[in-house]
């Protein structure tokens, strides 16, 4: 395993769609190794499209996704899945099978034709349940399971795959608030540990700009704005991105931009008069 | 929390849960393949005239044994080998497909494809009078053909289980009117000899069809074997599967084509033995639950379903019934309640 992330990943000029739709256009993104990147935007913005295209589950209609310099579809798949590792949205576990088992499925990639399983998958199996804290889950069926454990083991599963460049398509989905942040603790964890490069989808602008270094804003299939949270995070890009007037003050705890959406009610009840002003201004 | 992701973790749970499972499985492989032994020791001594396991041994071994040595060698030794690999390849084949569409509906004697073997053979004997190898080999082209068929016809940006189960399902129901034309057709003679590829049976598995159906299992077999992690891949979604390495399309694609022309080699021989491979999956999985894939299990449980079906047809009722008379009374109302409880469960293998 290696302790810094090395491989790089960047789409160029991309057009990516299914069929006769283009979801995409022209896409330029150079994801920066070693760092946690989240690209954030509406619903059907594209954002889930540009991650599949980066995992090549669906190929480009027009320029390229490049992985260590190279046309990812041009480097044999099996050889991409030592280096990058995908949490898919809506992943299936066979009826019946063990934690443990399913985590150990993420070996695949470092298995040839015959090549039995051996101490070393034994010992990624364990490191990435204790990753994920469910090492006291691991002969349990996973249909047992509930949402936030199963999200957990579908993460270890990835995580056995031991690659430097992690994607999550939407990995918060399905938890509640509690489990969203523990997912995200432990994904920068793993960024702090190894540093694993880390792309992932995320609905919540707030823990996206939390949990985030590299920040990329899509609307419409088009790049709006990328950097640092601090810097990207205006209540100009949110209108732009989400169609949305907000105010973006200061986060508590870690001072991260935190997004305060305004909307048509509540604004303005009993406080200052700078917000009921906002408030008026956005009715009007 | 806390990490220890550098630090490599050392191995004693996990490693310990997998090898409980481990020898579960191979407990329970164990169990079904000494009960295969028995019931094929049973399939050779006994008949209108029993033989003790000794004789068959001694004719097992060459000597000559008067009246045993006809019996077992000519009668009962190819009906027993044909019944086991034909069973052996409907019960593998029969859970790839559900294994890879996640449904056990999805067999191939459910969605058409055993249908596909049947009414082109049986338009061949009633219509075209065509016999022998030629129309062995007729049956597993077509066969696979109408697979084929029914692949590109449920293609919609990928192949979707539920939709291929209800289209095959409507090839089959097609094809089974074809079936019945032919047979209003055909002759006294014809219609016997077509009757074999509506049940199933081993009536007349004799030397000659055991060499070819076992050359072709011994290609066929081991390839899937190989091919079976991949099938473990598939089985966690196509993204999934991808992001592992493996190629979705490519992958199901390879394992449908090896699972019908085992499916359809056996069918040549037999004809359609009714739900075993419906039913070997299923039956296999509560077997091994959760240890792994079902290859084998379902391969031995398809033999077994095979030979006692045939067993029973043979000898415990009161006239004589080919085995897929027999599977078919067992597969059917299981059939009925996968309809009536599946979608509750919404359960898969």
């Amino acid at each position: 395993m290696t302790t810094h992330a090395v491989h790089t990943l960047a789409v160029e000029a991309a057009t990516i769609g299914y069929d006769d739709r283009v979801v995409v256009h022209d896409m330029t993104l150079e994801v920066p190794a070693g760092k946690i990147t989240t690209i954030v935007g509406a619903n059907a913005c594209g954002k889930s499209t540009l991650l599949r295209a980066m995992a090549r589950l669906l190929k480009v209609k027009a320029g390229r996704v490049l992985l260590d310099g190279a046309p990812i579809d041009s480097i044999p798949s099996r050889d991409v899945a030592t280096v990058l590792g995908l949490l898919p949205q809506t992943p299936v576990s066979p009826e019946g099978i063990a934690v443990a088992d399913l985590v150990g499925r993420g070996r695949y990639p470092h298995q040839g034709w015959f090549r039995r399983w051996t101490p070393q998958d034994d010992a990624a199996v364990e490191s990435a349940l204790r990753a994920t804290d469910t090492l006291d889950l691991a002969d349990r069926p996973v249909d047992e399971l509930s949402g936030g454990q199963r999200q957990r083991v579908w993460i270890a599963m990835a995580l056995a795959q031991e690659t430097d460049v992690l994607l999550l398509d939407e990995p918060t989905t399905f938890l509640d608030v509690a489990h969203q942040v523990e997912v995200l603790d432990l994904l920068t964890d793993l960024n702090r540990a190894q540093g694993t490069t880390i792309v992932m989808v995320l609905h919540d602008l707030n823990l996206a700009a939390r949990y985030t270094d590299h920040l990329v804003a899509l609307r419409e299939g088009r790049l709006v704005a990328q950097g640092a949270p601090a810097q990207v995070v205006t209540p100009a890009l949110v209108a732009e991105v989400f169609g949305m007037s907000a105010e973006v003050v200061p986060d508590p705890v870690s001072g991260a931009p935190l997004v305060v959406p305004i909307g048509r009610h509540h604004a303005g009840d009993g406080v200052t008069g700078r917000r009921r002003e906002l408030a008026s201004r956005t009715l009007a | 929390m806390t990490r220890t992701l550098d630090r490599p973790a050392p191995v004693g749970t996990v490693a310990a849960g997998r090898r409980a499972r481990l020898r579960r499985r191979r407990a329970v492989l164990t169990g079904l393949a000494l009960l295969l032994l028995v019931v094929v020791v049973v399939t050779l001594c006994v008949g209108e005239r029993s033989y003790s396991p000794l004789e068959v041994l001694r004719v097992l071994l060459g000597e000559q044994v008067p009246g045993a040595t006809f019996t077992v060698e000519t009668l009962r030794l190819p009906r027993m080998l044909t019944g086991l690999l034909v069973g052996v390849a409907f019960g593998m084949g029969g859970v790839v497909f559900q294994t890879m569409l996640r449904n056990p509906l999805a067999s191939p004697d459910i969605i058409g494809i055993s249908a596909g073997s049947s009414a082109a053979a049986v338009l061949a004997i009633t219509l075209l009078g065509v016999t022998g190898p030629a129309l062995s080999v007729l049956a597993v082209v077509c066969g696979i053909g109408v697979a084929a068929a029914i692949y590109a016809l449920s293609w919609r940006r990928g192949v979707h289980g539920a939709r291929l189960v209800l289209i095959g399902i409507a090839v089959g129901a097609m094809l089974d009117s074809v079936i019945s034309y032919a047979m209003t057709r055909a002759g006294v003679y014809d219609a016997n000899e077509a009757l074999r590829w509506l049940t199933g049976s081993l009536n007349s598995a004799f030397w000659p069809g055991v060499g070819p159906l076992a050359a072709a299992m011994a290609v066929l077999v081991p390839l899937l074997l190989v091919l079976s992690r991949r099938l473990s891949a598939l089985q966690l979604g196509d993204d999934a599967a991808a992001a592992l390495g493996v190629r979705p399309d490519r992958a199901r694609l390879t394992l449908l084509v090896v699972a019908v022309a085992l499916i359809a080699v056996a069918t040549a021989v037999t004809g359609p033995i009714a739900f075993v491979a419906f039913l070997a999956g299923p039956i296999a999985h509560r077997l091994v639950r959760g240890t792994g894939l079902l290859l084998v299990p379902a391969g031995l449980v398809g033999a077994l379903l095979v030979l006692v079906g045939d067993l029973v047809g043979q000898h415990l009722l009161t006239a004589r019934f080919p085995v897929g008379v027999v599977t078919g009374v067992l597969g059917a109302p299981y059939l009925l309640w996968l309809l009536a409880t599946t979608n509750r469960s919404g359960g898969s293998l």
